[in-house]
């Protein structure tokens, strides 16, 4: 086959951007999922609502404020984006996800999946399945970088250092910090952490702020590459769980890596056979199950 | 353990069915259904009548097996492709058409189960959602399929080489398609006693002890994994017979019928209706069906409302509505 | 809408009110249906301008015709084959829905067409493209109307293949209509003694076009075809330019509307082929201000020819007298259609409306004379020349 190193490290550098989304996309599902044993469906449409965010108000605050001279700049939708996002997951967790813990974990599932078809549904109505783009990228960020192999958008650049700036952040926060050792014990032990006086509703509901926000953060940097659309969270999140999945659950690291490498082999895929690009990931989730069931990073339970 | 949780409240329901082998019930259920094309819009009917069967092939293996599958579309919709490829292509008669579709969705249960039930719960759901996704891709991508478009056109046929399923008898100025309906009605009917006989069955009884502890059922001797991968494959090929008669009465199989959002439907028609009861599927898929009809001009307010009828259910109403009405029966006694 | 649901719930629950009983107008009303994309990638397209443009023609013919009401009811189809088909399906066996338009989706139009047949309907495509609508899958019920895929590809790919434009690599919406425009587009540039370098294709409303337009930039080839529309269409073209791609960029099927989304600045110079713009003639441009008074923008080609065509049924009930499909269907391709849309345009026995074609070309910013002014005429292509001729139809409804 005559491939030329161009494409393949071309589409590397795109399968690189997606997988940076994966990567901060998983690591939220996954610390939700070891604090609180929620599979969070409403992942994607968090993610959708962080985009929107940005969206909302660059373009309408201003419009709905009455002086069209307001804008939330991108810079600062960044840090707005994922606390607005972050505080409606609150809310989520404290008037309804807390009173499921008791029952079946399924429950949290259904309930997200739930959610999600709320977030989208109003989206849709007001925005159309099309959605709008994001005209408030930054100047700074226009243009491309020569590569030598392709025009790399400056922005999609800046988009992969910040999601693994963040991603390492977020690890760094988990593994070296004490707010973290508690959340770690959490993760791995909820009820010794229990028994050592630790305001376990109080840590569930700073999780589950932590990895809403993640994802909200996820969909301010997606705004400016992706049009925004109500349907932008809900294809996106079935990957992310095959991601979690693969990487096995709990593993933060692992939840970073696999992202990442999925992502890659992703835009690698494409180059070599297009059409099994959507499902490589699905495909290589078949085989690691086969292998190691609790995934390439998880404990067997 | 979580699966006792999830089904705790059904059991008495089942109990309370096979006490009592009455034909009442059954009779009168076939009067309404046989009377309903002059009443209703018989498309509409015989789509809630593959719906229903669809939720009851699911509830087999959610209700009474305690696994919930996040991919059951993928059984459904795939079988609606092979039906049509079949009747299309091939121009196979109708009956053949769903039996070889209806196979199909047992060896695709079966290639997805031996994956899938290695894992339990949480996992197995996502898992079950993953490996859908790859059938959806196939049907997006395979060139029989149609791509986006679907697959179109697909020919009603002769039943048994005999019967013109496409004919209509007029009455009162209506055409009505008599004979595709009674045949969708058999077919459903069919599968239903089906579910009622496999549940009341040793296996059912098996099944349901796995369900409410699978740590006993496996110390009891009970080779658990193969009894969930036979629930998982009787309840895809059910799911695929009901797929692939819908094929066959709205004459196209489509992309929306193997997409995840489908799966998360049949779960809730699942759950609306009263998970682990043989007749609460029943409900629930008409109730989701009737309103999807209902409400399709408010556009995206729909999907709206299906969520909050989720989100609802999950927190206050987990027994489901028949599951619901038999509970407090039980309560006046 | 609250009307028309009151009439489903109605239907639905009276157990279907009679219909078709013998007579001039069937239900005593004439019902036209627009089943078009509301809220997806080519909601700006059609959606709701279609049904403007439906109740405009309605009110211009006097809002009755052979001393019977004319209602229009419409509906979104999602771009979904089974929806659009289970809509229409359930207007023509409980509702009496004599006629429906736009349709604006190659895969529903499709489905739409042979439901139509199967029932004895008029069906009339003027969003949806694909050339399959008079091929292989033409009927005798069914009219092309606006545009279709082989008219677009060869207005514009013959006017690049002059300019030396000889290697194409296309992007093509992975549905009936993008496959139908890319296999026209590649057999003329073929015919013409141009090279495909390949084609890849896309999911229907995609975001991002990113890693397909480095294919088409590794192919090397002189012209990157678009064969695609509407919002996908949108987003390539300002994707290719973030990445820097060197190559001529081609929609195949561009809509005013299009243009208008991605502003002048990034579509000056751009030609393509259109059967409609309110900058082309004055009949064209007294049609466009009607319509912007109505809708607040502009119309499509499909809004123009949802107009027309609607225009063009009532007449034929006005001369026959009927609603009877045979007989409007006879009447509509022996009377020849002479409006702002169309001078001498014939619908054929193929279903296929032959009108003349416009190659455009997209203004500099400094060229406008206001939001709206887009667009230059470079050429009229005579309708005969524009459409696939009949010889070469795989139409089993042509006699050759």
């Amino acid at each position: 086959m005559d491939i030329p190193l161009q494409a393949v490290l071309s589409q590397a550098m795109l399968g690189l951007n997606n997988g940076a989304f994966y990567a901060l996309l998983s690591l939220g599902l996954a610390v939700i999922f070891g604090m609180l044993n929620v599979v969070n469906f409403a992942h994607g449409a968090f993610y959708m609502l962080g985009a929107f965010a940005a969206l909302l108000g660059f373009d309408y605050l201003g419009r709905f404020l009455g002086d069209e001279s307001l804008r939330m700049s991108f810079w600062a939708a960044l840090i707005l984006g994922p606390l607005i996002v972050g505080s409606i997951g609150v809310v989520v967790e404290k008037t309804m996800l807390q009173r499921l813990y008791k029952v079946d974990h399924l429950y949290g599932l259904l309930l997200t999946f739930g959610l999600a078809l709320i977030f989208e549904g109003v989206f849709t109505n007001y925005f159309n399945v099309s959605g709008e783009p994001y005209n408030g990228k930054p100047e700074i960020l226009e243009g491309a970088f020569d590569l030598g192999f392709m025009f790399f958008p400056k922005y999609r650049l800046f988009a992969i250092v910040l999601s693994l700036a963040v991603c390492f952040g977020v690890w760094y926060l988990i593994e070296r910090t004490r707010l973290g050792s508690y959340l770690r014990a959490g993760t791995e032990n909820p009820d010794v952490t229990r028994a050592f006086g630790i305001d376990v509703p109080m840590l569930r509901t700073l999780t589950y702020f932590l990895g809403v926000a993640l994802a909200g953060l996820a969909g301010v940097v997606a705004a400016p590459i992706y049009s925004v659309s109500p349907k932008m969270g809900s294809d996106l999140i079935i990957i992310v769980f095959a991601v979690v999945v693969i990487g096995g659950m709990g593993s933060i690291m692992g939840a970073i890596v696999t992202g990442l490498a999925l992502g890659l082999l992703e835009g690698v895929v494409k180059v070599f056979y297009p059409p099994l690009a959507n499902t490589v990931i699905f495909i290589v989730m078949a085989l690691v199950l086969l292998w190691r069931p609790a995934g390439l990073f998880g404990k067997e339970a | 353990m979580q699966a006792h949780d999830l089904n705790q409240t059904s059991l008495n329901v089942v109990r309370m069915a096979d006490s009592r082998p009455n034909y009442l019930p059954w009779g009168m259920a076939l009067a309404v259904c046989a009377a309903a094309p002059f009443f209703i819009y018989p498309v509409f009917a015989m789509e809630l009548m593959c719906f229903a069967l669809f939720a009851c092939a699911f509830n087999l293996l959610l209700g009474f097996g305690g696994l919930l599958s996040f991919g059951h579309a993928c059984f459904f919709g795939g079988a609606a492709y092979l039906s049509g490829h079949a009747l299309k292509v091939w121009g196979l008669t109708p009956e053949l058409g769903i039996l070889f579709a209806t196979a199909g969705a047992a060896v695709l249960g079966l290639l997805i189960g031996l994956v899938a039930i290695r894992r339990q719960g949480i996992y197995f759901a996502m898992v079950t959602l993953a490996l859908a996704q790859i059938v959806f891709f196939a049907c997006l991508q395979l060139p029989m399929t149609g791509g986006e478009d679907g697959l179109q056109g697909i020919p009603k046929g002769r039943l048994l080489g005999l019967i013109d399923l496409s004919a209509t008898v007029s009455i009162g100025g209506q055409q009505l398609p008599l004979a595709l309906y009674f045949f969708v009605l058999a077919i459903t009917f069919g599968g239903y006693w089906l579910i009622w006989r496999t549940v009341n069955s040793p296996f059912g009884v098996a099944l349901k002890a796995i369900r409410e502890n699978e740590a006993r059922a496996l110390s009891l001797g009970y080779r658990v994994d193969r009894y969930k991968l036979a629930a998982f494959v009787m309840s895809a090929a059910l799911a695929g017979l009901a797929g692939a008669t819908k094929a066959l009465v709205v004459g196209l199989a489509s992309l929306t019928d193997v997409s995840w959002h489908m799966s998360g439907e049949v779960v809730l028609m699942t759950l609306l209706g009263g998970m682990g009861t043989l007749l609460g599927p029943v409900v629930g898929a008409v109730t989701v069906v009737s309103l999807h009809h209902e409400l399709s001009s408010l556009g995206s307010w729909v999907t709206v409302t299906i969520g909050s009828i989720f989100v609802l259910c999950v927190l206050a109403f987990r027994r489901g509505i028949v599951g619901e009405i038999a509970h407090r029966l039980k309560k006046t006694f | 809408m609250q009307a028309r649901r009151k009439q489903l719930a109605l239907a639905l629950a009276l157990a279907l009110p009679g219909l078709a009983v013998a007579g001039p107008i069937s239900d005593d009303v004439v019902k036209i249906g627009i089943l078009t994309d509301m809220s997806g990638v080519y909601a700006g397209v059609g959606g709701k301008g279609s049904v403007i443009a439906a109740e405009m023609a309605i009110a211009d013919f006097g809002g009755k015709v052979a001393g019977k009401p004319i209602q229009v009811v419409s509906a979104d189809h999602q771009n979904k084959a089974d929806i659009g088909a289970g809509k229409a399906r359930e207007w023509f066996d409980t509702q009496g829905v004599d006629m429906i338009n736009d349709l604006l989706n190659s895969g529903v139009g499709i489905a739409v067409q042979k439901l139509g047949a199967e029932k004895k309907r008029i069906t009339i495509n003027n969003g949806a493209g694909s050339t399959a609508l008079t091929g292989k899958e033409c009927s005798p019920y069914g009219i092309h109307y606006a545009y279709d895929t082989y008219a677009l590809a060869k207005g514009t790919a013959t006017a690049l293949m002059k300019q030396g434009m000889d290697s194409w690599y296309f992007l093509q919406a992975d549905y009936a209509f993008g496959q139908a425009l890319q296999g026209d587009a590649a057999k003329i540039v073929q015919a013409l003694g141009g090279k495909v370098a390949g084609t890849v294709k896309h999911p229907l409303s995609s975001t991002d076009f990113s890693s397909y337009l480095l294919q088409a930039q590794s192919s090397g080839a002189k012209v990157v075809g678009l064969a695609n529309a509407g919002g996908d269409f949108v987003n390539a073209v300002k994707q290719a330019k973030e990445f820097g791609l060197k190559q001529t960029i081609v929609g195949l099927l561009v809509f005013d509307s299009d243009v208008k989304a991605l502003g002048l600045n990034a579509a000056q110079g751009m030609k393509f082929t259109t059967a409609y713009s309110w900058e082309l003639n004055p009949e064209m441009e007294a049609f466009g201000k009607k319509f912007f008074a109505k809708a607040g923008f502009m119309p499509t080609m499909d809004h123009a020819g949802v107009y027309s065509s609607t225009m063009h049924y009532l007449n034929a009930i006005k001369a026959t007298g009927t609603d009877d499909a045979d007989a409007v269907m006879k009447k509509m391709r022996e009377t020849p259609v002479n409006d702002f849309f169309a001078k001498k345009g014939v619908i054929r026995e193929d279903g296929r409306f032959v009108h003349d074609m416009y190659l455009v070309e997209v203004l500099k910013p400094s060229e406008s004379k206001g939001q709206w002014d887009q667009l230059k005429l470079v050429a009229t292509i005579p309708g005969e020349q524009a459409f696939k001729p009949l010889s070469a139809s795989e139409c089993a409804l042509v006699k050759k």
